[in-house]
């Protein structure tokens, strides 16, 4: 058997799909990257559909919950309402005499000396996030009745410093990173392995040259390459993908180069180049299969600093904008919040990393059901 | 060998000419200056500051001054803190980035490359899934929260280690940024030498050596680890040219005095000559470890060469 | 690279050897202050940050300084006579007046430099806190010599001091480290490097002993200081400290004794964990957005005050900033003695009544949740900047107010609104540079360089100029004139709309005594203590 027999050639139409499907069928066999596969799809499905589907909007703020620890049981808390209430009645200029809970409606007296209470005052019950529905009653002998009901709320991820529910936030900034940490991923690799094969492979001044250009880029100060994209093209969420893609395939190039040089002489590149075989065609055929181990194991570590260098853009004023957000920027503030609003980085970075675990699995199991050598 | 080496000292003047020049024009087209903060300047006071930093200048002239001075060595004062000159500043923070940086780098590799080797030798164990799951983890935590939670247990909980600062390089207070810089290092050497490990191990000739009977150990180490190493070496050259230019995260959770927060803090500054001054460094940097690790290219692998 | 590490590992030791000996000297106070940020220049005439200058009140002693109170009290001169038209300040160095080398300081040491801090090759970017000074701004303008300054020495002890006109915080002027002496041997001998560790020659409480930049800084008690005796600290220690969250661990530690800002969303747990440790207190500046003034729609001064009217001070400063700003209803701070802030009409109202006078003004243009308006909001990145910025967006969105926030690095930020680029509201703030309301208020004269929102408007300017006009004959005038100027500018057309009051976040360890919390925040290590 010779190297040249064991490298994937899909080149008749019927050899390459038996390829992929047995790299399937390997797949399939590989328990925890399944179960990783189907975390990932259900991690998107609910970025993409829960932010519909939770009760409260990312974008929403609580002005009576802000930096709530997160929690199962509903708001506002027993001990909450009261204080809730009287601070209603105080901004509302009532004097209120008693007032007396019945479930989760509230029944209050007025002193009003026989005047009637201004309708708009039921405003100030309802603007707070604790109350809705008030009711004024008709003047009565000992005052005025007013009538409330109790909202309730949950927030099972505890709000931010602003009062926004977490939990709608982490899902909607699911959508940003996992959309950035895939494309700009793909870009980095895409770029990379091109790059770096076509370096590799050309050899000589070609090679030179082309690494060259990367440690010229690797130099470059990242901040002001973002701030001048932002000055000539303005303010685009596209943009973030070229800037951080145009990054982060440095290493990739640098990895992909140094493997190449390596199997370019190799006995089986020789022999093809021996054959006649094109430089394209040994390019794509022999050399960038060859290559997929350690692009798919650094893919898998590229992602994560996609996802970081996402949020040190969004610093900068050129990621995603307020209300929107991201894991890495919810991460950020939640690290800043740290000790004291422990939840703000505890969920949205059990999602970053669980995600990033399956993403893991599933690429040590792609690059096993991919290797050609190991079955 | 000697004239590639010698060649390609040779191209890394125009490489830094391509770098400096991108970096000086990139830097003056971005908004903002050295002299726009909360409190506007009194226009006059404004016009004196411009003038004694030559920014009155054309453009062009300001990159033929600065590209006169830099050939002469000399790097200029900065913008944010004129009694320094960038020199002067770059002398200061590089020993103790350089060293930060190089312990980390060893520790990153040694151990790195270790438990890569150990978790393909015992590939889908419990062994091989720990080391994944903690090289997992330790790439997708990023600094910024592993720091400060390593703060509040190591200094404020046990009282083992300060929470910051330098005094002038003491070993405690070294342990906690160089484990913080090393951890995401760490996780990408161990992942990617065991991938390229179970791959050597897989390859025809490791099958060959262990059919002639060769030992188990020397099979791993002579041959297997020679290929496995490439992918590693090919990361770990701008690895270390960014180890050793610091890292901004770091350095400000830490109070460390290195050179990582110019990339970062003089951007966004716009202490212009700073930046140029970090920007050279790293250039240098990683044109030398770039260089090193084409070289340890050819030693490990013989079939590598230049020509 | 390798050779590095061999030769680390023996100094390494070398060090860990020495932290184990006992320590030597028990008699050294030690106070290690937490001080934001590395000095930019450690030449007073340059300086410009706060944290520049709590160490310039370390090291040199102005004519007047501040006590631990923050009044004023006289430091490097002794005493001070003022002409009856309010135009000639003489005043007496005290005799004991001395320099750290033990020269004395003398009244020409001040001519020279504050003829050094208005002439144009020091671009001092503070020149102007010696505007009031006969012929200061033509000289900083390159139109007359320095020599042209009105200032000189009647003798060694006493100086002479001619203003353009009376200005009655001239001498809180004086306070600020620009007006410092220079020795100017010192400079003369070591030229741009007389700042550097070794050199500096200073006449204040403490001396420079060492500065590693992003490190530490640390100061030495002066013995030839006038007031030694009086200084209780033998050795204060400066830590940058841009981190603040890893600041508050670092006291935590006990590695810094006092720091100034914290995080504020971590304000309660703060106050659960310290106690009295954590000092809060209003201080004289405002947080607060400015619209583009010449630019339609926002040129209409009821759409600005309907706007304003939205937005729920209380809860941006209680819940927002957790109770570290205070709710601003004028531009000008209170805590400035003899002035009365002309507040907005509203201040007294109820959000909901603003919300109903505001719905009407905006229907009245038309504005409404059916046919909003769009509004783009620009600010610096901070966590609170950003909080602010989206609690104002949220509490304008249901009026028919569209808000896109904008948000850019600071330098990239003010350099847009210096350059007056096109922008709709924009965040900026002002902190006094000494307690005065024309400090707050000459941000709205037409065409001033701090004037981003491009008001301009000749009622307001004639207030201004009145005045200070008044200032020589009737302080009492002088403050109601600034206050109708106010009254116009600011509550009337909104020239700047003031949202929150700042106020100073300390954290300051129980070893440290003398420590008075006051408006300006400062607090000179001379009249600290540690337990």
């Amino acid at each position: 058997m010779t190297d040249a027999a064991i490298v994937p050639e899909p080149a008749p139409e019927g050899r390459g799909l038996s390829f992929w499907g047995n790299a399937w069928a390997r797949l399939s066999r590989n328990r925890l990257a399944m179960a990783s596969l189907v975390y990932l799809v259900l991690m998107v499905l609910a970025c993409v559909f829960g932010p519909m589907l939770v009760p409260n909007s990312y974008d929403r703020i609580f002005q009576n919950y802000t930096s709530l620890p997160a929690s199962l049981a509903s708001h506002p808390r027993a001990e909450a309402v009261g204080p809730a209430f009287e601070a209603a009645a105080r901004r509302a200029r009532l004097e209120v005499t008693d007032w007396r809970r019945e479930g989760d409606v509230i029944r209050a007296t007025i002193a009003t000396a026989g005047r009637t209470v201004d309708p708009r005052a039921a405003r100030y019950f309802d603007r707070s996030d604790l109350f809705e529905g008030t009711e004024i009653g008709a003047p009565g002998p000992s005052g005025t009745e007013l009538t409330t009901r109790i909202e309730r709320h949950h927030f099972l991820f505890g709000t931010d410093t602003t009062g926004r529910d977490l939990m709608a936030r982490t899902l909607i900034a699911g959508r940003v990173s996992l959309s950035i940490g895939l494309l700009s991923g793909l870009v980095a690799m895409v770029i990379g392995v091109l790059y770096g094969a076509i370096s590799g492979f050309a050899g000589r001044i070609v090679d030179q040259v082309m690494m060259r250009i990367v440690d010229v880029l690797y130099s470059l100060p990242f901040i002001f390459f973002v701030i001048m994209l932002v000055v000539f093209f303005g303010r685009n969420f596209l943009l973030m993908f070229v800037a951080v893609g145009a990054v982060l395939w440095l290493d990739m190039a640098r990895i992909v180069r140094g493997q190449t040089l390596s199997l370019r002489r190799r006995e089986f590149v020789e022999a093809a180049e021996a054959l006649g075989v094109s430089r394209s065609r040994i390019l794509l055929r022999h050399i960038v299969p060859n290559l997929l181990g350690p692009v798919i194991v650094f893919m898998t570590l590229l992602v994560p600093n996609v996802i970081i260098l996402e949020s040190f853009l969004s610093y900068l004023g050129f990621g995603v904008q307020e209300p929107m957000s991201s894991w890495g920027v919810l991460i950020a503030q939640g690290a800043r919040a740290m000790p004291s609003a422990n939840w703000m980085l505890l969920f949205p970075s059990l999602f970053l990393i669980s995600t990033l675990f399956a993403l893991n699995f599933l690429g040590d199991g792609l690059r096993d059901a991919l290797d050609p050598r190991d079955h | 060998m000697t004239r590639y080496i010698f060649w390609r000292l040779l191209t890394a003047v125009p490489t830094l000419v391509v770098v400096v020049t991108l970096t000086f024009f990139m830097m003056r087209v971005a908004p903002g200056g050295p002299f726009d903060q909360e409190r506007a300047l009194d226009p006059v006071i404004r016009a004196n500051l411009e003038r004694a930093y030559h920014l009155d200048l054309p453009l062009v002239q300001q990159y033929a001054i600065y590209l006169g001075n830099l050939a002469r060595g000399d790097l200029g004062p900065s913008f944010t803190m004129p009694e320094f000159s960038v020199a002067e500043l770059l002398a200061a923070g590089l020993p103790v980035s350089v060293r930060l940086g190089g312990w980390a780098l060893v520790m990153a590799l040694v151990l790195g490359g270790g438990l890569g080797v150990w978790a393909a030798l015992r590939r889908n164990g419990w062994v091989d899934r720990l080391v994944v799951a903690l090289a997992t983890a330790g790439s997708t935590i990023p600094t910024f929260v592993v720091a400060p939670v390593f703060q509040l247990v190591f200094a404020l909980s046990l009282r083992w280690l300060p929470v910051g600062g330098w005094e002038g390089g003491a070993f405690r207070n070294l342990i906690g940024p160089v484990i913080c810089l090393m951890l995401p290092q760490l996780a990408v050497v161990a992942r990617l030498m065991r991938s390229s490990m179970i791959e050597a191990l897989h390859s025809h000739h490791i099958r060959t050596a262990r059919a002639l009977g060769l030992s188990e150990l020397a099979v791993v180490l002579r041959h297997a680890l020679r290929s496995a190493l490439l992918p590693v070496v090919s990361y770990a050259g701008p690895a270390a040219a960014a180890l050793m230019t610091g890292s901004v995260v770091v350095e400000t959770i830490f109070s460390i005095p290195g050179v990582g927060r110019y990339f970062v803090d003089a951007a966004l500054n716009r202490d212009y000559t700073v930046v140029m001054g970090a920007v050279v460094v790293l250039a240098v940097f990683t044109i030398l470890f770039n260089l090193i690790v084409d070289i340890v290219y050819t030693i490990i692998d013989p079939r590598v060469r230049y020509d | 690279m390798q050779y590095r590490f061999l030769r680390s590992t023996p100094s390494m030791l070398a060090l860990l050897a020495t932290l184990a000996l006992p320590s030597a000297g028990l008699a050294e106070t030690v106070l290690n202050r937490g001080n934001l940020d590395d000095p930019e220049s450690l030449d007073p005439h340059r300086t410009s940050t706060l944290a520049e200058a709590n160490l310039m009140r370390d090291l040199f002693s102005g004519l007047i300084g501040l006590d631990a109170d923050a009044r004023l009290v006289p430091d490097a001169a002794e005493s001070w006579t003022v002409s009856d038209d309010g135009l000639v300040y003489t005043f007496t160095l005290r005799a004991d007046g001395k320099w750290s080398d033990g020269s004395p300081v003398t009244a020409q040491d001040f001519v020279f430099s504050w003829q050094r801090v208005v002439s144009p090759e020091t671009a001092a970017e503070y020149a102007y806190m010696l505007a009031p000074v006969k012929n200061a701004t033509e000289i900083t303008a390159g139109t007359l010599p320095p020599e042209a300054l009105g200032i000189r020495a009647l003798d060694d002890r006493r100086l002479e001091v001619t203003l353009n006109a009376p200005t009655p915080y001239f001498l809180k002027m004086l306070t600020h480290q620009s007006t410092y002496p220079v020795q100017p041997a010192n400079v003369a001998k070591f030229g741009a490097a007389f700042t550097k560790p070794g050199n500096l020659v200073s006449n204040g409480a403490y001396t420079l002993t060492d500065f590693v930049p992003n490190d530490h800084i640390t100061l030495t008690k002066n013995p030839d200081f006038w007031d030694a005796a009086e200084v209780a600290i033998d050795r204060v220690d400066y830590y940058p400290t841009a981190d603040t969250a890893a600041a508050v661990k670092r006291f935590e530690a006990g590695e810094l004794d006092t720091n100034r800002d914290f995080p504020t969303s971590q304000t309660e747990d703060l106050r659960a964990k310290f106690g009295d440790q954590v000092r809060v207190g209003p201080t004289l500046g405002t947080y607060y957005y400015g619209f583009k003034t010449d630019k339609a729609p926002w040129n209409d001064p009821a759409l600005r005050q309907a706007i304003s009217m939205l937005i729920d001070r209380d809860f941006l400063s209680q819940k927002v900033w957790q109770d570290t700003m205070l709710p601003a209803y004028s531009f000008v701070p209170p805590g400035i003695e003899g002035y009365q802030s002309a507040l907005l009409d509203y201040a007294a109202q109820g959000q909901i009544d603003r919300e109903d006078a505001a719905t009407e003004i905006l229907t009245k243009l038309g504005i409404t949740p059916e046919t909003p308006i769009k509004l783009e909001l620009r600010y610096n990145t901070s966590d609170n900047n950003t909080n602010t910025a989206v609690a104002v967006q949220e509490m304008l969105a249901p009026f028919g107010i569209e808000v896109s926030l904008v948000n850019l690095d600071t330098k990239s930020h003010y350099g847009y609104l210096e350059q007056k680029g096109d922008y709709d509201l924009a965040r900026a703030a002002w902190f006094a540079d000494y307690a005065d309301p024309e400090n707050f208020l000459s941000l709205c004269s037409s065409g001033t360089g701090n004037n981003m929102t491009n008001y301009a408007n000749p009622e307001f300017d004639a207030l201004m100029a009145k005045a200070a006009a008044a200032a020589e004959t009737d302080p009492q005038v002088r403050m109601q004139t600034l206050h109708q100027a106010e009254a116009v500018g600011v509550a009337r057309d909104l020239c700047v709309m003031p949202l929150m009051f700042y106020s100073y976040h300390n954290l300051v360890s129980d070893r440290v005594g003398g420590w008075n919390d006051n408006v300006l925040d400062v607090h000179p290590s001379r009249f600290l203590s540690v337990k």
